[in-house]
């Protein structure tokens, strides 16, 4: 019976330990992830002024893009296009980095539809996303 | 009895070990939205640092 009970505390532990597998955290703290990050957070001071006033909204795919052009001055087009594009390109190197960090390329496509509704639910009020019909304010 | 109970155990372990495999093979997607919203914090710095503010509030009490 003693042995009987030890080997239960075993396969206890040992079913704990896989759960607690199953609950870990993805890996996001490699340095590609951290420069990617570190680069949009320096955008973001620019970026967060076009969300404001509506000239740069959210897409369903996780990216930005430009709303509506004419709510920035002409001169400053220039620069909200490059923006965008910027932020874009970092947003899909994170994705990608993000699936490849946890050794699962495949997982791309679903970290980047995780984040295109996270990045909305944190949205501050009055930025606009895209939903099925178009673009609503939030 | 006791013969019983030593061949349980290697078909616990028997399907264990395949739990391992499928939660591998499945996208984590509650793990996935935790990392997302740390990442979004921080890229728009939602939530102060802790590490800076805690000696502060110490500071003042």
């Amino acid at each position: 019976m003693k042995r009987f009970i030890t080997t239960c505390l075993l396969l206890g532990g040992l079913l704990t330990s896989v759960l607690a597998y199953a609950a870990a955290d993805l890996e996001i703290n490699t340095p590609a992830i951290t420069s990617i990050k570190s680069s949009m957070q320096a955008r973001h001071g620019q970026l967060s002024s076009f969300y404001a006033n509506g000239a740069v909204g959210f897409t369903r795919d996780g990216l930005v893009a430009v709303r509506d052009a004419n709510a920035v001055p002409l001169a400053q087009r220039q620069n909200l296009n490059a923006l965008v594009a910027a932020e874009n390109n970092d947003r899909n190197a994170l994705y990608k980095e993000i699936a490849n960090a946890n050794s699962h390329p495949e997982w791309e496509s679903e970290v980047r539809s995780t984040f295109a509704q996270r990045w909305i639910q944190k949205a501050q009020g009055g930025w606009y996303y895209q939903d099925g019909g178009g673009w609503v304010k939030k | 009895m006791q013969i019983t109970w030593k061949w349980v155990a290697p078909w616990l372990l028997v399907l264990a070990l395949p739990a391992c495999v499928t939660i591998n093979i499945y996208f984590p997607a509650a793990a996935a939205e935790k990392a997302a919203d740390r990442i979004i914090d921080d890229v728009w710095q939602l939530k102060e640092k802790t590490a800076p503010s805690t000696p502060a509030e110490e500071k003042d009490k």
